[in-house]
């Protein structure tokens, strides 16, 4: 168990720079997702840090040491790769207690480490078998096993789940917070899917072109995105934007584009006054447009006509199209509301939850 | 599923598998009944009334016991494997070393290199053993059976290289760097992961490199000039053919006899091989 601390960290491929001034102080116990669409740098940072990528430039800490030019067997990490990386020729035993091998460990103690990984995970049938003869869940288990019996300081999972289908995903996704829970141990997690990023990191770390856009818990960076990519790449359905002028007509100021008009609420107003008469990027979630009633005041509500219907079961998305603007915004209503396609409606917007951004700068306004 | 005619199925696949099976098998048929052909029957007139070309009613194994007594075949069989062991052992090393390198490692030129090494296997032997004489002869090597075992590795290894580079490159790199964070160097994960997993395509590479060798011609005609030194197929005929006199019997007992440990290494990998040339591995 420790802490990773990552300075100034710089990749560079011949002509690609992957990774751009990377500072990340991963806390102790902490489970971490890096997040962010493919190519954004996420994969290179946990190769950089596991010692299978050089460091361009920067410096990583495991712990308190320096790890910059540790090879790989040396920093006491454990990695979980996307095609589990199980070896093929040897049985579910030997794959597990090979690190353990490796490093010289009694065979009492590999023996007692690989069967409690063994049942904690459900697999101690398994351990007789070939990789090739398991599931692909039951291949997920014994990666995951290899993992953890080495007790190493920092666990790596590098996409771990994408190979699997959709349900298993969720059940082992569940399966590892747990496994997290029980075993303090620091983990630093990639993946491209911001479900699995929310509901598994303490704090998530969101990259996009080598950047890190933003790190944060995963509800502070669903409630505060500092930027458009953020709060477009974090929830799904994603964001609504529109891009709409603010106007400032006696103080009372207004976001409008074709088909809304937007009384901006007090808390934002100070702020957007700044962008009188320009065009600015407004988001909305879609759960924060619901259908209007007569207790929405008249500044938050807008016409609006139904062009798809998708019925969830627990919920309906509304694809609408505002009055005569060419913007579609998908809003997330009760299971009751029963509009049809072409209906005219009138929804309105929860007003502490709207999001302007700057242009140019794409940040949060 | 489809249903097709009975007829096109004999048209389409039985009747030319048929030919291409009698075709491949016949000229072994053909050095077998010759082979345990007594000398009577060999040298009668092709019109004589009693010919029998196809098959023989007086089957024999004089030939097999001149060949075995009366020359120096056996001392010819083990030269040949001799010499086929040790290159191909030689070669595989090195196929396993530099395919390894070119498959896995990044250096500079790693793709020149690669495409260097195939361009040397492409160099034609029978020109290849003008400047190779003259290396064999200042190192004294001539007659000797280091001539092959060292002349050989020049197209062996490149082979194997190559063949060995094609199967790591199936191998998922995953696999290696896991076995590197649990606690391997780069060298141990070589060993201990990717050359278990890569057996099919050494073993592949083994078969093809030992047959090679076994049946090579031209550098085993030239390098080697006394009887005793000689290699099967060399052996066979500059020895059982004297003037213009052919030994037919025992020439086809020797063909005979060289073709089947060949045969024999093919049967047991025959697996092996065909994975090793076609196959990946899933983790």
């Amino acid at each position: 168990m420790a802490q990773v601390l990552m300075k100034d960290l710089n990749k560079k491929y011949d002509e690609v720079h992957a990774v751009k001034d990377v500072n990340l102080h991963i806390r102790d116990k902490e489970f971490i997702v890096l997040v962010g669409p493919s190519g954004c740098g996420k994969t290179t940072t946990l190769r950089m840090l596991a010692g299978l990528e050089e460091i361009t430039a920067g410096e990583i800490h495991i712990g308190d040491r320096l790890v910059n030019d540790l090879p790989p067997k040396d920093r006491d990490i454990a990695m979980v790769f996307q095609n589990y990386a199980l070896y093929p020729h040897m049985t579910v035993y030997d794959n597990m207690a090979f690190g353990l091998k490796m490093r010289k460990f009694p065979r009492a103690e590999i023996e007692q480490r690989v069967r409690d990984a063994a049942q904690l995970l459900g697999i101690q049938e398994l351990l007789k078998r070939k990789p090739r003869q398991l599931s692909g869940g039951q291949r997920q288990r014994v990666a995951v096993g290899r993992a953890i019996v080495r007790h190493p300081q920092v666990f790596l999972f590098d996409e771990p789940l994408s190979n699997l289908d959709a349900k298993l995903r969720v059940q082992m996704r569940v399966e590892l917070k747990k496994l997290h829970n029980r075993l303090e141990t620091t983990a630093v997690y990639v993946t491209h899917d911001q479900v699995e990023a929310m509901t598994l990191g303490d704090r998530v770390v969101v990259m996009k072109d080598g950047w890190i856009q933003q790190v944060g818990e995963p509800l502070e960076l669903y409630a505060h995105p500092v930027n458009k990519f953020v709060a477009g790449f974090i929830g799904s359905p994603a964001m609504n934007f529109a891009d709409v002028t603010i106007n400032d007509t006696g103080g009372v100021v207004t976001a409008e584009s074709q088909g809304l008009r937007l009384q901006v609420p007090p808390a934002k107003a100070g702020a957007l006054r700044a962008y009188k008469g320009q065009s600015v990027a407004f988001g909305v979630r879609p759960e924060d447009v619901h259908i209007a009633t007569g207790a929405d005041p008249a500044g938050l509500t807008f016409d609006a006509v139904v062009e798809v219907v998708e019925p969830l079961g627990s919920e309906i998305l509304l694809d609408v199209r505002a009055g005569s603007s060419t913007t579609t915004i998908v809003a997330r209503v009760e299971p009751t509301v029963r509009s049809k396609v072409k209906d005219s409606i009138k929804l309105a917007v929860n007003p502490e939850r709207l999001h302007f951004f700057d242009p140019k700068t794409e940040q949060a306004i | 599923m489809v249903i097709e005619r009975r007829w096109k199925k004999w048209v389409y696949f039985y009747i030319p598998l048929t030919l291409f099976v009698i075709g491949t098998l016949f000229p072994f048929y053909w050095m077998f009944v010759t082979a345990i052909r007594p000398d009577a029957e060999l040298y009668r007139s092709w019109r004589a009334a009693t010919n029998t070309p196809f098959w023989t009613l007086q089957p024999t194994l004089d030939h097999f016991r001149d060949l075995l007594e009366k020359t120096t075949f056996p001392q010819w069989l083990w030269n040949t494997f001799f010499i086929a062991c040790v290159s191909t052992v030689i070669s595989l090393f090195c196929g396993l070393l530099a395919g390894y390198a070119l498959a896995r490692l990044k250096f500079p030129m790693a793709g020149m290199l690669g495409t260097s090494i195939f361009v040397t296997y492409l160099v034609p032997p029978t020109l290849l053993f003008i400047p190779l004489a003259d290396i064999i002869r200042s190192f004294q090597l001539g007659n000797t059976p280091w001539a092959l075992i060292l002349t050989y590795p020049t197209f062996l290894i490149p082979f194997s290289t190559w063949l060995l580079m094609g199967y790591f490159k199936t191998i998922p790199k995953e696999l290696e760097e896991c076995a590197r964070i649990d606690g391997a160097t780069r060298f141990g994960a070589m060993i201990r992961i990717i050359f278990p997993i890569a057996v099919p395509g050494i073993l592949s590479a083994g078969i093809f490199a030992f047959t090679l060798s076994w049946n090579e011609f031209i550098y085993a005609l030239v390098f080697l000039s006394s009887p005793e030194k000689k290699t099967v197929p060399v052996g066979v005929v500059s020895e059982l053919i004297r003037g213009d006199i052919y030994f037919w019997g025992q020439l086809m007992a020797g063909a005979l006899l060289g073709s089947i440990p060949v045969a024999l290494v093919y049967s047991f990998f025959v697996e092996y091989y065909v994975t090793g040339l076609t196959g990946s591995v899933k983790g």
